[in-house]
C-alpha cells in the first residue's frame, strides 16, 4: 500500500459491468515529505473521501478486493482508507495540501444528469426574451 | 520480500475498508541491503510483529501471502511487515547488524 | 522467473512463525546481458544456493510452488542455480568457466 492524496473526481458513464456503482477519484502518490511524486492515478473508491484528503491505497489484484460488492472487476488501484494523521521522519504530513476544508459533504455525482426540458409554451419563452 | 526501514506511523481509524479495521499501519521506506533508499515512494505496511520507527524489517508485498498471515481471506491487503532484520551480509561482509546499531 | 545473483543473506530471528526455518537470501537482479540492476529482493532458498551463485527466482503466487514454500506466506523463492545462459547464440554466463 502507498500514501496518496485525492486531487479530484472522475465521471465515466460507460463502464464495464459490475463497476457501475464504483466511485472514481484522481489520486496523486506521495513521497516521504508528503509532496507529489509526479504520477497521477485513477482509483476506485468505496469510502467517503474527497479532493484534498490524505489516503492510503492498494494497487494490483488486491485493489478490486477493496470494493464492497463485486470484487471481480477490472480495477487496479483502490483507496483503502482515509489518513487522519501521518508522521514520517518525525514530521507530521500536511493533511490538506490543497488548502481546502476536509471534503466530507459531497454531492452524489451518479445522480441522473439534469435533463433540458422543452418549455411548454414557446411563446412564453419569447416573452422572456 | 524486500528490506525496508520503518520511518513513520499512520493514524487511520475512522474511514477505511473493513478488513483493515484495528490493524496497525506503519510507513516504511524500501531499502537496498546497504540501507540506502529505493525510489521516492514510501509504502504503508500492516505491522504483524510489533515494529516501530527506526526498525529494519522484512516486508512481504504480495496479496495471497499477506492474506494467509492475517488469516483474512478476501482482504485487500498486500504490504505486510513480517519480520525484524537482525543482520544483512553482503559479499561476506556484514553491512547491517541490529545488535551493533542499538 | 528472473535471473539474479545471490549477493548476501538476511538473518531475522523474530519473524512470523510461518516463515521460521527459511533461509533468506539477498538477490540482486541481473539484466539480459548479465549486468547487475539496481534492484534487490529477499528470497527464500529452496535449492541450497550461496553467495556468488547466479540463480533463478520466482515471485508472486509461483513462489509457493516449491516443497519448501508450499502453503507458506512467501512471495519470492530461489528455485534453481544457473549453470549457463545465452542470448542470441552468445554465451552470457558459464558457471564452470572461471
Amino acid at each position: 500500500m502507498y500514501l496518496g492524496r485525492v486531487t479530484g473526481r472522475l465521471v465515466a458513464t460507460v463502464r464495464y459491468e459490475g463497476m457501475d456503482d464504483v466511485k472514481l477519484q484522481l489520486l496523486e502518490p506521495l513521497d516521504e515529505a508528503g509532496g507529489p511524486t509526479g504520477e497521477q492515478l485513477v482509483a476506485a473508491c468505496a469510502l467517503s473521501v474527497g479532493p484534498g484528503d490524505l489516503v492510503h491505497y492498494v494497487d494490483g489484484r488486491e485493489a478490486a478486493l477493496a470494493l464492497p460488492d463485486e470484487t471481480f472487476v477490472p480495477v487496479d488501484v483502490a483507496i483503502t482508507g482515509f489518513v487522519e494523521q501521518a508522521d514520517v521522519n518525525g514530521e507530521e504530513l500536511p493533511l490538506d495540501a490543497l488548502g481546502r476544508p476536509a471534503a466530507r459533504e459531497e454531492p452524489d455525482v451518479r445522480e441522473e444528469p439534469a435533463v433540458w426540458e422543452e418549455p411548454d409554451d414557446p411563446q412564453a419563452e419569447e416573452v422572456q426574451r | 520480500m524486500i528490506l525496508a526501514e520503518v520511518i513513520g506511523t499512520v493514524v487511520s481509524p475512522s474511514v477505511q475498508v473493513p478488513a483493515l479495521g484495528g490493524r496497525k499501519l506503519l510507513v516504511v521506506r524500501p531499502v537496498r541491503p546497504d540501507g540506502t533508499a529505493v525510489g521516492p515512494k514510501p509504502r504503508i505496511a500492516i505491522d504483524t510483529v510489533g515494529a516501530g520507527v527506526g526498525d529494519r524489517v522484512l516486508v512481504i508485498d504480495e496479496g495471497n501471502a499477506g492474506r494467509q498471515i492475517l488469516e483474512a481471506p478476501g482482504a485487500p491487503v498486500k504490504t505486510l511487515i513480517v519480520g525484524f532484520v537482525d543482520e544483512v551480509e553482503l559479499g561476506g561482509e556484514r553491512v547491517y547488524d541490529h545488535g551493533a546499531e542499538a | 522467473m528472473l535471473i539474479g545473483e545471490v549477493v548476501g543473506s538476511v538473518v531475522s530471528s523474530r519473524k512470523d512463525e510461518q516463515l521460521e526455518s527459511f533461509k533468506l537470501l539477498v538477490v540482486q537482479v541481473r539484466d539480459h546481458s548479465n549486468q547487475p540492476k539496481d534492484q534487490y529482493v529477499v528470497a527464500v532458498d529452496s535449492v541450497g544456493a550461496g553467495t556468488g551463485d547466479l540463480v533463478l527466482y520466482a515471485t508472486g503466487s509461483s513462489a509457493r510452488q516449491t516443497t519448501t514454500t508450499k502453503d507458506k506466506p512467501c512471495d519470492a523463492v530461489v528455485m534453481a542455480i544457473v549453470d549457463s545462459w545465452g542470448v542470441g547464440g552468445e554465451n552470457v554466463y558459464e558457471k564452470w568457466s572461471s
